[in-house]
Order: structure tokens, then C-alpha cells, then sequence
């Protein structure tokens, strides 16, 4: 029986590291370590000597591991995640997500790529998640902007808040824009008017 | 197809010798934002590539393995790199080497070591030094420190750098050498993002770092370091950053490479004149680049230091020189400088064969062939290093590429021996 691989996530990023580390071990990979911190790292990498070593691309502290591999006699050598050249589209794939990888040299492929496939499609994941929560925040942020200008349109202009909604709308549909930016308009000026 | 400038430069007004195909030719440029990253900056927002008919896009990035290995996977057809990079590479160093050739150097100068200011005033007040003292002098008190506190029991001290095949490895050890400390022994090194390296020094995490600019300036600004030695006290014609291309790329894209190759040596001419200092420091402080502030960026590229919290000044006119004295010529005989350190400084073994290889990674051919024959372009593509005032090492040794050997026992390294 092959033994079971170690691998170690890198990730300054708690929340993206859990969602990498829950993925390998729903898929059966029981020997996982999530490090966040570049402090005590190079320590770690020697007492656990891990298999592979997923890392997020947009960390500088990736030139820091270069050096500890290039240093450290006890590290078995590593070489970067795109062994095989001739995959372009997985290599895209990885850089565009954001992962990177280190590979104790003389892993076969097969047992490696499944790890790194979950590594990108998590990352993948968690941009997804993180642009799906931005533009809630945002319209979050619409709809009280919204509001506000009805409360102006109903005190200044007596109008019931449907009233005052529908000439948003109406004024929106007229200037080609969209309703929040006519309501900001409504606010920045009640601001400006002291009203 | 390759084209070849004749006769004597004119200003930057020289056509091509070919007709320029119509469209640009689109060239992505992956870098990192520093100081020497200027002329690829200057070559897109001055017009100098658009001038060649390309269209540069510049890529920003954060390490420089990230940029060696998007290199090596075609998201860059060219990238800006350490010196040591390409030499590196072409001897199948570093975890993912991959060939990189470098035909023309973005410049020379912009490092320096900054060390604490707790380490530097305890070696002041041991080895009395009124803040005046040179590069050498100041590596000897360091050792005097380090002595001390060993036998005080103390851990050694640690020192960053910024990658492995870095000029800034290289040029520390070096300083560290001629002072008498063992770079391996005597200290700690490790790498160390040059952004963090203020934060680093003041938390304590590090003794003292090697960077390019400003990172050391930002320190000392800052109030947490000294700066004890710049590039120019170490040996001032070291190549810095260079341009490093796939050879396949240049292969296929020979006139876009050479076009490159032109546009930036007219940029690194603009970025060189003092009187576009000012400019190209309101350049380089945008948010897109090094979102840096304007003053420091300036002073910087002036070369006036403050060295010392105090306020100690110094004047180092030539801290960049971007294109004066054939700044921007690959000499091969630097490709084997580095490897020369490489090997003393057991990163790869001695052999005449991996020498030749090691500078082969230098394109003097390539930087010739586009820029043409011109008054400033050197004769030979090789030369004995360190024999002039000018291009002095700090400890007076003499690097002869043809017998590297003899040079590494002239340092006390057994390690050339074959």
C-alpha cells in the first residue's frame, strides 16, 4: 500500500486555507497541516517534511521558501508545481487561481494532480465567493442609499414613499442610469442644499 | 528576421533599418515595483516602445519566483529579473529552472545593507565609529560585534535578503566576507519581501537587511536602521536587474526582441539624465508602480542619503546609473562573476564547462546586434573585472573570467578546485 501523501497549505488567508483543507480531506487526504503564519515555517517544513506544499501566488513570501530549499540539506527537493509543461491549460488554470505548488521531486503525477485540481478549483471557489459577497455588500450599500433618497423626496416634496420610489425610477429610466446613482444624486444634493 | 542600426546614434530619432510591419507588436513585461524597474516603466509612459512600434504591457508582480516561473510558462515574453536569474537558470538552480537569456541590463546600482540601529550604535561605541567610516571599516566593527556576542552567548544575528540568486546575497556576503565573517557561520541569513523589510527590522525579527531602493532609504527614514554599505562601495559596475527573455521567444520574435532591446536602451538613456530625475520620481510614485512618496523617490534617485537616523548625510551620485558607461552592455565575464559566488558560495561546483555556460546567459550578441555600432558600445564581450579605480571591488581583488580558480583562492575559497 502507498503510503498516504503529507501535504501543507500555505495560505495568509485563514478562511481560503480551511475551504482547501476541508476539500483534501473530504477527499480522503487525512494528512493535511494549514499554516498561516511565514514565522516558524521553515521550521515546520523540516519537522513534517511534506509531500507537497500548496501556496498562494500572490504571497511575496514564496521567494522565502526558494531560499530555504536552496539552503536546507534536510529538505527533500522541491520543485515547483508545473512539472509537466506540456498541461499549458492546467498551468493557466492555476496561475489565473492563484495557487502555486512545491513537489517533493519524484512524485508521479497522478498521485499529485488530483491535490492540486482541488487546490485550484478552491481557490477558484473562494474568489467566487468573495466577488459574490462584494456585490451583496454593494447592494446592501444601494439600498440604503435608496432609502435615505426616498426620506428626502417624502419630507422635501410630501410624497408617499411609493411616490417618492417612482420618481426615482422614472428619473433613472429617463437619464439612462441607475436608480442608486439618481438617489446619490438625491442625497449629495440634500447634503449640499442643507435640507 | 533581425534588423541592425548603423552609423552613430542620433539622438533617438533613428529609424529602423527595416520597415516597421503596421500594428504594434504586443510585448508582455512581468516586474516587480522597484526602483530599477524604471526603464521598462519609462520605456510605456514616455513613448520610447510605442517609438519601436511595440506595445508594452506591464505586468506587476510580488516574488521573483512568481516571475521566473510565468516566464517559463509563456504569461511573460519578457521579464525584469535579477542578474543572477538567468545565470541561475542556465545551470538548473532554483526549483523550477527553465532557460532565460538577458540581453541588455536595466542598470547598476540601487542596493545597500541597512543594519539596526541597536546593532549599529553597539558598534560604534566598540569600534568608535563616528558614523564617517567606509563600507570596510564598518564590516570589521560588525565582526567585533558578532565576536562579542558569542562569547556573551547570544544567538548570531540575522540578516535578509531577497532570493537566493540575488545580486543582494551576493553583495552581502561579499561585504560580510571582507570584513572577516563567515556569511554561513557567523550569521543567519534569510529571505526577507524588501517591503517588509522596515517592519521586520523594527519588530526585531531581523538584524539588517540587503535591498534595492528605497527600502533601505524608507528604514532609515523610519527611524530603525543605518545604512553601512551601498552597492557602489561593494563593486560599482555590478549588474542589477536585467531583462530576461525565453531563448525560444527571441528565436521566433527577433525584430519585436531587438525593437525591445532599442526602446529601452533610449529609455534608460531619458531615465540616466539627471534634469528627468524629478519626472521619472512622480513616474515611479503612482499607486500603479511603486506607490511610494514623491520626496523619498526623489532623493533616492538623486543618491542622497540620509544613512543614519540622525541625520548623518551622504552623497553617492552614482547610486543609479541606469545607462552611462555601458551600463545597460551584458559582459559576459559578470554572468561569470556571479557564477564565480555562486560557487564560492557552494550554491553549484566548479567546472570550466558550467562556466561557459554560466555566461552564455549574457547576450552581448543580441544587445549588439540591435543596438548597432555606437562610440559607448565596448569592444569586447568579456574584460577583467575589478582592475580599474572605477570598477574596484571593495577588498581590491582582481576577477580574471579566464582563471576563476586562482580568483577563489585570492578570496580563500578552496571551492574552485576542481
Amino acid at each position: 500500500m502507498i503510503a498516504a501523501l503529507s501535504i501543507m497549505i500555505f495560505d495568509e488567508n485563514r478562511i481560503r486555507a480551511s475551504i482547501i483543507e476541508e476539500g483534501l480531506r473530504e477527499a480522503g487526504h487525512d494528512k493535511v497541516v494549514v499554516l498561516h503564519d511565514i514565522v516558524g515555517l521553515a521550521r515546520q517544513i523540516e519537522i513534517i517534511g511534506p509531500d507537497v506544499i500548496v501556496i498562494d501566488i500572490e504571497t511575496p513570501n514564496r521567494d522565502m521558501l526558494e531560499h530555504l530549499f536552496q539552503l536546507t540539506r534536510s529538505v527533500r527537493k522541491p520543485i515547483a508545481m508545473f512539472v509537466d509543461r506540456s498541461d499549458s491549460s492546467s498551468i493557466e488554470a492555476a496561475v489565473e487561481a492563484g495557487v502555486s505548488a512545491y513537489i517533493v521531486d519524484g512524485l508521479k503525477k497522478e498521485r499529485v494532480k488530483p491535490i492540486l485540481d482541488m487546490a485550484v478549483s478552491r481557490f477558484k471557489a473562494f474568489s467566487r465567493l468573495q466577488q459574490e459577497l462584494a456585490e451583496a455588500r454593494s447592494a446592501l450599500e444601494e439600498r440604503k442609499i435608496i432609502d435615505r433618497a426616498k426620506g428626502i423626496l417624502m419630507k422635501s416634496r410630501s410624497m408617499s414613499e411609493d411616490e417618492a420610489y417612482s420618481l426615482l425610477r422614472q428619473t433613472a429610466m429617463n437619464e439612462k442610469r441607475k436608480i442608486a446613482d439618481i438617489a446619490q444624486s438625491v442625497v449629495t444634493a440634500a447634503a449640499l442644499l442643507g435640507s | 528576421m533581425s534588423f541592425i542600426r548603423t552609423g552613430i546614434d542620433n539622438g533617438g530619432l533613428a529609424a529602423p533599418a527595416t520597415i516597421a510591419s503596421p500594428g504594434s507588436r504586443l510585448v508582455r513585461a512581468g516586474f516587480i515595483p522597484l526602483v530599477d524597474a524604471a526603464i521598462l516603466i519609462a520605456a510605456v509612459e514616455f513613448g520610447f516602445a510605442a517609438r519601436e512600434g511595440i506595445q508594452l504591457s506591464l505586468i506587476k508582480d510580488v516574488s521573483w519566483a512568481n516571475i521566473r516561473d510565468r516566464l517559463a510558462f509563456r504569461q511573460f515574453d519578457v521579464a525584469h529579473m535579477l542578474a543572477p536569474m538567468p545565470v541561475a537558470a542556465s545551470l538548473g538552480l532554483g526549483s523550477n529552472p527553465s532557460p532565460v537569456i538577458a540581453p541588455f541590463i536595466l542598470g547598476r546600482g540601487g542596493n545597500a545593507i541597512t543594519l539596526s540601529l541597536g546593532l549599529y550604535r553597539r558598534m560604534q561605541t566598540m569600534a568608535d565609529l563616528s558614523g564617517k567610516q567606509d563600507a570596510l571599516v564598518n564590516a570589521r566593527a560588525l565582526k567585533r560585534v558578532i565576536e562579542v556576542r558569542r562569547n556573551e552567548g547570544l544567538d548570531p544575528i540575522t540578516l535578509g535578503i531577497t532570493y537566493p540568486f540575488s545580486s543582494h546575497n551576493y553583495e552581502l556576503r561579499y561585504w560580510l566576507a571582507a570584513g572577516g565573517i563567515d556569511p554561513d557561520l557567523d550569521v543567519k541569513l534569510v529571505v526577507v519581501p524588501p517591503p517588509m523589510t522596515s517592519d521586520a527590522l523594527s519588530a526585531g525579527v531581523i538584524d539588517g537587511f540587503c535591498v534595492g531602493a528605497p527600502w533601505n532609504m524608507v528604514a532609515v527614514s523610519r527611524g530603525v536602521g543605518c545604512i553601512v554599505a551601498v552597492k557602489e562601495d561593494i563593486w560599482a559596475p555590478s549588474p542589477e536587474k536585467v531583462i530576461g527573455m525565453r531563448p525560444d521567444w527571441f528565436e521566433q520574435n527577433s525584430e519585436t526582441g531587438s525593437r525591445l532591446i532599442v526602446a529601452l536602451d533610449r529609455a534608460a538613456r531619458w531615465c540616466d539624465d539627471g534634469e528627468n530625475r524629478r519626472e521619472l520620481a512622480q513616474l515611479l510614485s503612482d499607486p500603479n508602480y511603486l506607490d511610494v512618496p514623491f520626496d523619498l523617490l526623489h532623493r533616492v534617485l538623486l543618491g542622497q542619503f540620509t544613512i543614519d537616523p540622525d541625520g548623518a548625510e551622504r552623497t553617492v551620485p552614482d547610486y543609479f546609473n541606469f545607462h552611462r558607461d555601458a551600463a545597460n552592455f551584458p559582459w559576459v565575464s559578470q554572468a561569470q562573476w556571479i557564477y564565480s559566488q555562486m560557487v564560492r558560495w557552494s550554491q553549484v561546483d566548479y567546472s570550466p564547462s558550467l562556466a561557459g555556460l554560466a555566461g552564455a546567459a549574457f547576450r552581448p550578441d543580441l544587445y549588439r546586434n540591435a543596438i548597432g555600432v555606437r562610440p559607448d558600445t565596448p569592444v569586447n564581450d568579456t574584460r577583467v573585472e575589478g582592475a580599474g579605480t572605477a570598477d574596484a571591488f571593495l577588498d581590491g581583488a582582481v576577477f580574471d573570467p579566464a582563471n576563476i580558480t586562482r580568483y577563489l583562492q585570492s578570496l580563500g575559497s578552496t571551492k574552485g578546485d576542481e
